[in-house]
């Protein structure tokens, strides 16, 4: 999950990193509020999970409150990239001297945590690590190894961070790396850090991706997922305990596995479609779930036709067929349905198919075939 | 031969009596695997349709000469799990369990590491060598004992392929569910690695998917070290940059982990990669008749 900006301070200053204070608003009259509260100039920041926001507009300087009420209006509803402004963060302007650029990932390949210092702040950092990879310093950390200040001082210093503020780049990296371990956060980028005129080191911005898995014990931020960036059916199949993520395409998809629905996708674009959704109903699918999945697909209106796509394994045939018979009694399915069943209990899920005759379903006997055939009713 | 459980597998089963973990663990016994004892705390001296339940996995091993743990706890238990199951001395830990928090496991794997312990998973199927043992939640009914070996990041993929390969009439030696999580105890090489020396294995099918670099480092590592022909399929080249497809660890993050750069670099060393996971069992089976000539 990841964190808005305005979540991820507040939860920086929950652990002691510096960061400018700020308020967030969902109103344009909350906004110009906040705006008094912190004084003039202050920053009018939109708040979507995605970056370079600044270019897109959605980042401004207001020096009174008609300026802070004109921005607030803008920039609140604007789509950028896809992604539309329900929230903003009014912060002070802060007066910046040096942009640098921090990190902490967790490093998948390594298994090892990551840190990285760049004295070259402000531009995303793949750029940066082809522009000037020499000025990218990157650490890994080794396991069961404590982060101390004097690690981080010698990042600082390979990272050629202007000399007076050393010590309070290093401080800033030990509290991020805290950061990461007590709030399970796999990815933690600063991007800028600054300096300020009165050389004071803050994080300017703060981009922050927790593990899904361990929000369990952090009931705070799971309360915090941001609504907004969620689609309404994302929303919806969430509700209903469905692993499911909205495409663009007109042709809903349904297979059992992460795996072969992604496979799936894949094999309908193949044939020339242009998958709807991914939606994973899991290993061992009762029908329910099955009536559930086909409610969230039937809901995106433009679903022109459904693929049902189950490797029986753990998952029984038979149930998936009970599922899409009580489905066609209790909604109305107006797209064409083609289903392929292989696997455990396949033939009795084929032959319960038969028997209940349903108007608009095809069956298919391959993953080939059955693409091929969607993609045609579509 | 086969790769990390045989006939010599002695299984301790961690969440023996929840269930998930009879069902599972009853399927692996009438599979043939030696399901030696189950392990939940307070629940030692009672047994499972005959499985004698501890409430350490140590008294276990003591007791009943277990060397494999399967671990089948729910999520927030199953890190402590897998470190007492290394702590005990068996020498293969098999983690069902799916949503482990990636913090817990990366203290986990190394752990495991330094034990000297062979990990596989967690959020995997487990691992089936047929004919020989099963433990996890591979269905046996699709694999029969052959010469190609297995390993992938997804259950229901690997379920498809296998069912190809045996209606094409060609078996497994050994079949790896590594698991699709971000950090997880074997990657694609380690059981590369294994299944290069094992004598009966002769082809070797890598089904991977999205996210992270395991399969571009197995490109490499198939480059320099793997003599057996070697067959692939990635799944998710439709895959949204950003959108977890699922697995934990299936997603593209910015330009890295996509489908395109991992069949590019399996191509670039020689791998041939199907497009479908049919034509995948296809490219397999061509590639037997190949060997056997």
């Amino acid at each position: 999950m990841d964190l808005l900006e305005y979540q991820g301070k507040e939860l920086f200053a929950r652990h002691g990193v510096p960061v400018p204070s700020g308020r967030h608003a969902a109103t344009v009259d909350a906004a110009v509020a906040a705006a008094n509260e912190i004084g003039y100039p202050c920053v009018v920041k939109a708040q979507v999970a995605i970056g370079k926001r600044g270019k897109a507009g959605g980042i401004k300087i207001a020096k009174d409150d008609a300026e802070a009420r004109a921005h607030s209006e803008a920039i609140l509803g604007m789509d950028i990239r896809g992604f539309t402004v329900h929230d903003l963060w009014i912060e002070e302007a802060s007066e910046i001297a040096a942009e640098y650029y921090a990190s902490i990932i967790l490093d998948r390949s390594e298994k090892k945590l990551l840190a990285m210092l760049s004295r070259m702040g402000g531009m995303d950092v793949e750029e940066m690590a082809e522009t000037d990879p020499e000025a990218l310093i990157q650490r890994h950390l080794e396991p069961g190894q404590e982060f101390t200040a004097d690690i981080a001082r010698e990042i600082a210093l390979d990272a050629s961070i202007d000399e007076d503020v050393t010590d309070q780049v290093a401080e800033m990296l030990v509290k991020l790396h805290a950061v990461a371990g007590a709030e399970d956060a796999t990815l933690i980028e600063v991007n800028p850090l600054i300096v300020t005129g009165a050389r004071q080191v803050i994080a300017l911005d703060a981009k922050v991706t927790i593990d899904n898995n361990a929000l369990f014990r952090h009931d705070e931020l799971a309360d915090l997922k941001d609504k907004s960036a969620e689609d309404p059916l994302e929303a919806m199949a969430k509700e209903k305990g469905l692993t499911y993520v909205k495409l663009d395409g007109n042709v809903g998809i349904l297979a059992n596995g992460a795996g072969l629905c992604m496979s799936t996708l894949d094999v309908v674009a193949q044939a020339g479609g242009d998958p709807a959704n991914f939606l994973d109903a899991g290993g061992g699918s009762k029908a329910e779930a099955i009536v559930d999945a086909l409610e969230v697909i039937t809901s995106d209106e433009k679903v022109t036709a459904i693929l049902f796509n189950i490797f029986g394994g753990i998952t029984r045939c038979d149930e998936i067929a009970k599922g899409i018979i009580e489905a066609s009694r209790q909604i109305d399915i107006s797209s064409p349905l083609v289903v392929r069943l292989d696997g455990t209990n396949s033939e009795e899920g084929l032959a319960l198919l038969a028997g209940a005759d349903l108007d608009n379903l095809h069956q298919e006997k391959t993953m080939l075939g059955a693409a091929e055939k969607v993609v045609e009713l579509a | 031969m086969s790769i990390v459980v045989d006939a010599e597998t002695k299984l301790v089963v961690s969440g023996l009596t929840g269930r998930e973990g009879t069902f599972h663990g009853l399927r692996n016994r009438d599979y043939g695997t030696d399901v030696v004892a189950g392990v939940t705390p307070k629940k030692g001296g009672k047994d499972v349709e005959g499985i004698p339940i501890f409430d350490t996995i140590a008294e276990a091993v003591s007791e009943r000469g277990a060397n494999t743990s399967m671990i089948f706890v729910p999520a927030r238990f199953a890190a402590a799990a897998i470190d007492e199951a290394i702590d005990a001395g068996v020498h293969t830990v098999i983690a069902i369990t799916e949503g482990i928090p990636v913090f817990d496991m990366l203290s986990t794997y190394w752990k495991a590491r330094e034990a000297g312990v062979r990990l596989i998973g967690p959020n995997c199927p487990g691992v089936l060598s047929p004919g020989k043992a099963n433990v996890g939640i591979i269905p046996a009914q699709f694999f029969d004992p052959g010469s190609i070996g297995v390993v992938s990041k997804s259950g229901t993929l690997t379920y498809q392929i296998g069912n190809e390969l045996k209606q094409a009439g060609v078996g497994n030696s050994s079949i790896v569910g590594i698991g699709g999580d971000p950090i997880v105890g074997s990657d694609f090489i380690d059981v590369l690695e294994l299944f290069e020396q094992d004598p009966e294995t002769e082809l070797i099918v890598l089904v991977g998917e999205i996210g992270g670099d395991a399969e571009e480092r197995a490109a490499d590592y198939i480059a320099e070290n793997v003599t057996k022909p070697v067959v692939a399929y990635i799944a998710g080249f439709t895959a949204p940059p950003g959108k977890q497809m699922g697995h934990a660890g299936a997603i593209i993050s910015g330009s890295s982990g996509t489908a395109e750069a991992k069949k590019e670099a399996l191509e670039a060393h020689g791998v041939r990669v199907g497009r479908s996971p049919t034509e995948t069992a296809q490219l397999a089976v061509e590639a037997m008749k190949a060997v056997a000539s």
